[in-house]
């Protein structure tokens, strides 16, 4: 059984194992770096660390929103990198056993299905989980 | 057991143990008779040996534990040290330098093979050995107790018994090949020996004999009142032995033997009086230093430095913040908090210092290697190895200056010969110095050799092309000396080995500067050249300028900087699709920031009229950096973009500003 935090993108649920995040926190400024990837939004200052964003809208090719209240910076670190994801909201923290895991679908939504390594499924939700390697 | 918890300590203390190894070795080079050196090297062998033994490093043990064979002929003055001796001792440091590296990199000692090197070895101690051959020949190969100091033991205990009226004896034993309980069956014979007298010595150990750890021989040492013959009687009484070998043992058989060994005895008891003494004298220093030193792990320091760092940070903010108010008492404790973060900055930033003799202390090695090569004579005089840097800066600083005593050597220093001729000492002189100055370290590398030919130089440029005859002809000396310092210059005649492989002073120069330093050279015909580095104290905290391109912040390091100025955005040519401007009749190249940066321009900014031009360095090379808006000068703690954006053009890092934003630190030396 693994443990996944939940975040939401275009009223999808998508899905971190939670050894991975470090923290979740609210937007804040961010500098711009120049020549970088387009989802490469730049760099936050989270507690004196240097922190480079990626929206993950964009990474995903979903149509781009502006932050609001809601919206939230996942810190994933994997490896050494230490990276912060752009998501529309985040809230809990799920279980999942393994047979509540399908592999991901053959057809899909083709921008977003590379990124997927399972689907979860939990009170008649699915939820995407990410490969989080992939994603960066 | 899991042994990979100690092994950054076993990396860490190895490579101590190298360090004094290698300055051990280069002064017993130049004094061969130092018994004291000798006890030293023969002690961190030891120790790596025990070392590395723990840590299952079984070649390094068994290459070390070979070094102590000849190690302590030597200081039993069975052997006289010589080059090849002390030659081949350097082979050995070096092998085992690489297996310490190899064991950092990968955590295992690796693959490398220095059978050559043990062979080496043992051929220069078995010539020997065969002069001062005493009849105990059995330990001469052993490898796996510390044998030679059960040898001296055995000798000792033997010469001993043979005063006392008893005999030694050594006993071969050969089971037979049916022989079902090998261990049993010398236990037997162990214990009928027992009866006789008392073992002193067996091979294999005793224990390895009980846990059966032996072929179908094992040979027994004993001290015994009874003759040979009865004894021979008795083993022979045991069943499943094939053979039964005894040999009279008897040191005194040869008088020098014996004297040889009494000799060394008393020289190891004197020795070991003395070395106590002065053990005990360094001990009492050690002791001292180790009750003053930790060993910190460098990732709790570099933690430590970006608290202090936040602090900073916070500090400046809050001067912003409390510079408007008219609250007296605020003012004063600013200033007190600024007070403080400075001294604790200064603190912390000493803890980070490391002594520059870490990049020292490979020269003297590298100089002897070198003159040796080349069949020259060179001292070299290091002085301030106890300056201290910033450890970001050690690891940037070696090969500049590897790259400056090689020069030195192969190009600056002449042969014996030539030097004889124009009345110089035969020995060539090789300074290097550092010392602190101010906010910097300045390094001197300084030799008494030819000096640069500057006529030489001159040609040099002019057929490679990098000057005209007619600039040639009117060069003052200091701008003929920075020709020295162009990319794709080297003045070696012929390409050696060790300097003059098409890269040259550039590379260095470049180095240099990327870590905000500078280089300068003074050099005189005939009598030398000296080359000037100065370095700042640390990388982690620079001066900068901030400047504003729209609403973004950017750093430049004011260590790049030459100066601020405005130009005529009129003035500005288009050359070959360049633009350049021509500035104190040069001209400038245009860096125009905002498009190299894709900072989105506004469209209400007026292009013509004043532009505000940052002239930035790198070596001799400028250019005019158009910002939009200055700010003003700061100290900045540099901090990494991490992993994922390493690489990123133009940019060099980050840094935060006292209202907790990031502002970015250009990466002056990529806009060339």
């Amino acid at each position: 059984m693994n443990q996944y935090v939940l975040f939401k993108l275009e009223d999808e649920s998508y899905g971190i194992e939670i050894e991975y995040v470090k923290t979740i926190e609210k937007i804040s400024n961010i500098t711009r770096v120049p020549n970088t990837k387009p989802y490469v939004k730049g760099v936050i200052n989270l507690r004196g660390e240097v922190i480079p964003v990626i929206d993950l809208r964009e990474r995903f090719g979903l149509p781009i929103r502006d932050y609001n209240n809601d919206t939230r910076v996942v810190i994933v670190s994997i490896q050494d990198y230490i990276i912060g994801l752009i998501v529309d909201s985040s809230s809990e923290v799920i279980y999942l056993n393994d047979n509540e895991v399908d592999n991901p679908p053959v057809v899909g939504e083709v921008n977003t299905v590379e990124f997927i390594k399972g689907i979860g499924k939990k009170d008649g939700k699915l939820i995407m989980l990410l490969n989080l390697k992939k994603v960066l | 057991m899991d042994i990979s918890q100690y092994l950054d300590i076993f990396i860490d203390e190895s490579k101590e143990h190298l360090h004094s190894l290698n300055e051990s070795l280069l002064s017993l080079e130049k004094n061969p008779d130092d018994k004291e050196l000798i006890n030293e090297i023969f002690r961190v062998a030891h120790t790596l040996k025990g070392m590395s033994g723990t840590m299952g490093f079984t070649k390094i043990a068994s290459l070390t534990h070979e070094m102590e064979n000849l190690l302590d002929a030597i200081r039993n003055d069975k052997l006289t040290i010589n080059t090849d001796i002390v030659d081949l001792l350097f082979e050995c440091f070096d092998a085992l330098e690489e297996y310490i590296n190899v064991v950092a990199e990968e955590g295992e000692e690796g693959e490398q093979d220095n059978r050559d090197l043990i062979i080496k070895l043992n051929s220069i101690l078995n010539n020997k050995d065969h002069q001062s051959e005493s009849n105990i020949k059995m330990l001469e190969d052993d490898k796996v107790d510390s044998g030679n100091n059960l040898n001296q033991y055995v000798t000792n205990v033997i010469k001993k018994a043979q005063e006392n009226g008893l005999n030694a004896y050594t006993i071969e034993v050969v089971l037979k090949k049916d022989c079902m309980l090998k261990a049993a069956r010398a236990f037997i014979i162990f214990n009928t020996l027992e009866r006789y007298g008392e073992v002193v010595y067996s091979k294999p150990s005793v224990e390895d004999i009980e846990d059966e750890n032996f072929d179908l021989s094992f040979s027994i040492t004993i001290l015994s009142k009874s003759d040979k013959n009865s004894i021979l009687e008795e083993l022979n009484k045991i069943t499943d032995v094939e053979t039964i070998e005894i040999k009279k043992v008897e040191i005194t058989d040869s008088m020098d033997n014996s004297k040889v060994i009494e000799k060394t005895n008393e020289a190891i008891n004197e020795k070991q009086n003395k070395t106590q003494t002065k053990t005990e004298k360094k001990s009492k220093k050690k002791n001292n230093k180790v009750g003053k030193t930790v060993r910190v792990d460098i990732d709790r320091l570099d933690n430590l430095m970006n608290l202090v760092s936040e602090l900073i940070i916070i500090k400046t903010r809050m001067e912003e913040v409390g510079g408007n108010s008219e609250n007296h008492n605020m003012n004063e404790a600013i200033e007190y908090l600024e007070r403080i973060t400075t001294s604790i900055h200064d603190a912390v930033m000493k803890v980070r210092m490391v002594p520059i003799d870490r990049v020292f202390n490979r020269f003297p090695r590298m100089v002897r290697d070198l003159s040796k090569d080349l069949g020259k004579n060179i001292k070299l005089i290091m002085s301030g190895e106890e300056t201290e840097v910033d450890r970001t800066v050690i690891d940037e600083i070696g090969d500049p200056l590897i790259h400056l005593i090689r020069n030195s050597i192969d190009h600056g220093i002449e042969s014996p010969e030539e030097r004889v001729k124009v009345g110089k000492e035969e020995t060539g002189s090789l300074y290097l110095r550092a010392y602190p100055d101010g906010n910097n370290v300045v390094i001197e590398v300084e030799d008494d050799g030819r000096g640069i030919d500057l006529e030489k130089v001159k040609r040099k440029a002019v057929d490679k092309k990098i000057i005209t005859e007619e600039i040639a002809h009117n060069m003052s000396k200091e701008e003929i000396i920075s020709l020295l310092f162009k990319a794709g210059f080297s003045t070696a005649e012929k390409i050696s080995d060790i300097s003059g492989r098409g890269v040259g002073l550039d590379v260095v120069k470049n180095k240099i500067e990327a870590i905000g330093g500078n280089i300068e050279v003074e050099t005189e015909k005939g009598k030398g050249t000296k080359f000037t580095i100065r370095i700042p104290l640390t990388l982690a905290i620079i001066q900068a300028l901030l400047i504003k391109l729209q609403d973004e912040i950017y750093a430049l390091p004011l260590s790049s900087i030459k100066e601020i100025t405005t130009i005529e955005s009129q003035a500005i040519r288009k050359i070959q699709n360049h633009e350049v401007v021509l500035f104190r009749d040069k001209t400038l190249p245009i860096v125009r920031l905002n498009e190299i940066l894709g900072v989105q321009k506004s469209k209400d900014k007026d292009e013509s009229g004043e532009l505000i031009t940052v002239v930035a360095k790198k070596g001799d090379k400028e250019a005019g950096l158009i910002v939009d808006k200055l700010i003003g000068q700061q100290e900045i703690v540099i901090k990494s973009l991490g992993k994922y954006l390493s690489g990123t053009k133009y940019i060099a890092g980050a840094t935060i500003l006292g209202d907790g934003s990031i502002s970015l630190i250009l990466d002056i030396n990529s806009l060339f």
